[in-house]
């Protein structure tokens, strides 16, 4: 393996006086399923948008097979918790979207018949099909997901970023909507990149897990914790089965329980000097502030 | 007495089919009534009394205007007249949104197009239109330009900036989903934002109609050989009032048409657009 699949090293980011992300190192293994939980508003999405491209870091690099990302491109798909579709656009047309619009207006009509098929493989695979015609407005908040996963899916991107996709859903769906998720990973081999704010969903979906926070031991210990960057707090590996019956076994709870205490609880964190960084693709290069805490 | 109290007042009143029709018309009837019975008293007092001609007259006016050749002109005058006003609004209304929809799209979208225009369209809002008429009548001529330029001026600032604004409020989410399914920056803004401000843009036309129209009368009545601003103040001379209850109806109409036409548009071509009127 020549390059990383997706690598970060060094990254920050900060608005103006505020910084949001603090030293982000990470690597991530294609075909993975890594989930990213932590407190709101520590920067979970601000991540996100950096892998996208979206943004871009205010220092380190991301790169992903070794090209270093600058712009939202077609090998990145991501699904919102709302805006992902169009809501001008038939649910058919919102997926065939993709297709269509590399494509010059010349061909796009021959283009289209092309993708309708595609299209519609891809509707079937999110059970949808008999809704191809409707609106987005018309669907459910879950009916809506879905389309938007299959929107990003027909353009085979090598990750998929999902930003708290399933946070305004009800129970049910979300399960349902949990359920789906992980066989699409599973039937398309992609990787899967998750924000969320929910542990449970975070430890039931993902393979890998990491906490970010911006409560934490390292550095100067004296500087007041607000305005301060969020870290990868924890990194652990999840190698459990992915059948709904998980959720309700002894150790999911146990687990979640240790989660909850070293990756969210201040009074802990602030106390750490070591982050449990269980993951074998964990590393961490050292600041200068780093080497002056250790 | 509560039964049908229920169907008019209060929050819940849910009026029967028969009572909405009778509702909607009851306003006109009553004006209509109260016309009738003025003039009536009027005519009583003075049978020459031009200011609140009676129906019959009204109705010879208009068989006069829009069914009788006018001997002068060589016209029916309602017509011609009607003709030459729609000629201009048209022209100007379309151009102005135009104009308001490439500027204000690309203002919306272009951090650079916004710097250069905000400011100036912003400014240029404030301009009172018919303070510079004089101006435009000098520069562009009493045909015309001068006229289709003064609606123009008079509508494309709100036009501009209400586009820009509904493009501002495109979520940012939208457009970089767009670039993840390989849009490039012109497919995003033609393909993507193009559609969805469209409907945005057929409400504002619609609602900027009736400062199309004011701007148009006041034009045509300052200066012009046709048009129904033109007619109007011209026939104010003789004080024939029959002449003009008949323009300023048929005006009214006119823009009630117009009016419909364009909520029926984005009704039935962008039902996504308002939702909760379709169901």
């Amino acid at each position: 393996m020549s390059h990383p699949f997706l690598l970060l090293e060094d990254v920050t980011k900060s608005y103006g006086q505020k910084l949001i992300l603090a030293d982000i190192d990470l690597k991530v293994r294609p075909g993975e399923f890594c989930t990213v939980v932590g407190p709101s508003g520590c920067g979970k999405s601000t991540l996100l948008r950096l892998i996208l491209g979206q943004e871009a870091p205010t220092s380190g690099t991301l790169s992903m097979d070794g090209r270093p990302i600058k712009r939202p491109s077609p090998d990145r798909g991501i699904v919102y918790q709302r805006y992902s579709l169009f809501p001008h656009l038939s649910v058919l047309d919102n997926i065939m979207l993709g297709k269509l619009l590399p494509l010059p207006f010349w061909k796009r009509l021959t283009g289209k018949r092309a993708a309708r098929e595609e299209a519609m493989q891809y509707l079937e695979g999110v059970q949808l099909a008999e809704h191809a015609q409707a609106f987005p407005h018309e669907l459910s908040g879950g009916m809506r997901q879905r389309v938007a996963i299959a929107q990003a899916l027909i353009m085979k991107p090598r990750i998929l970023l999902m930003d708290e996709p399933f946070g305004a859903l009800d129970p049910g769906t979300r399960e349902a909507m949990q359920v789906m998720i992980v066989q699409i990973w599973e039937r398309h081999g992609i990787t899967i990149f998750f924000v969320t704010h929910d542990l449970e969903e975070a430890v039931f979906l993902g393979t890998r897990l990491l906490v970010i926070s911006q409560f934490y031991g390292i550095g100067d210990l004296n500087g007041p914790q607000a305005g301060r960057g969020a870290r990868i707090v924890a990194d652990y590996p999840l190698r459990h089965s992915k059948s709904t019956h998980a959720k309700e076994t002894a150790e999911f709870g146990q687990f979640i329980q240790q989660v909850r205490h070293e990756g969210f609880d201040p009074a802990n964190l602030q106390h750490v000097t070591r982050f449990n960084l269980d993951h074998p693709d964990a590393f961490q290069t050292l600041t200068d502030a780093d080497k002056k805490g250790a | 007495m509560t039964e049908s109290a229920n169907r008019f007042f209060g929050l819940h009143a849910d009026p029967p089919k028969w009572l909405r029709l009778v509702l909607a018309l009851l306003p006109f009837v009553i004006l209509l009534s109260l016309y009738v019975t003025a003039s009536s008293i009027r005519q009583a007092q003075n049978p020459n009394d031009k200011l609140l001609p009676p129906i019959s007259k009204i109705i010879k006016a208009v068989e006069k205007t829009a069914f009788t050749k006018d001997k002068r002109a060589q016209t029916y005058l309602l017509w011609s007249d009607t003709l030459a006003s729609l000629k201009r609004i048209a022209a100007g209304v379309s151009l102005a949104a135009l104009t308001g929809f490439i500027l204000g799209l690309n203002m919306g979208l272009l951090p650079g197009i916004r710097n250069l225009f905000l400011l100036f369209v912003t400014f240029i809002s404030n301009i009172p239109p018919l303070a510079i008429l004089p101006i435009l009548f000098i520069s562009f001529g009493v045909d015309e330009i001068g006229k289709i330029i003064l609606i123009f001026i008079g509508i494309f600032p709100l036009i501009t900036r209400d586009i820009y604004l509904a493009v501002r409020k495109i979520p940012r989410e939208m457009i970089v989903k767009a670039l993840t399914l390989g849009a490039s920056e012109p497919a995003v803004a033609y393909r993507v934002v193009f559609p969805q401000v469209m409907p945005r843009l057929i409400e504002t036309v619609r609602l900027s109609m009736g400062a199309a129209w004011l701007f148009l009368i006041a034009a045509e009545a300052i200066a012009a050989q046709s048009g129904l601003g033109y007619r109007i103040f011209l026939v104010r001379r003789y004080l024939s009032m029959d002449v003009i209850i008949v323009y300023v109806i048929w005006i009214t109409f006119l823009a009630f048409c117009a009016d419909f036409a364009l909520k029926t548009w984005v009704a039935k071509r962008y039902g996504w657009y308002n939702p909760k009127s379709n169901t």
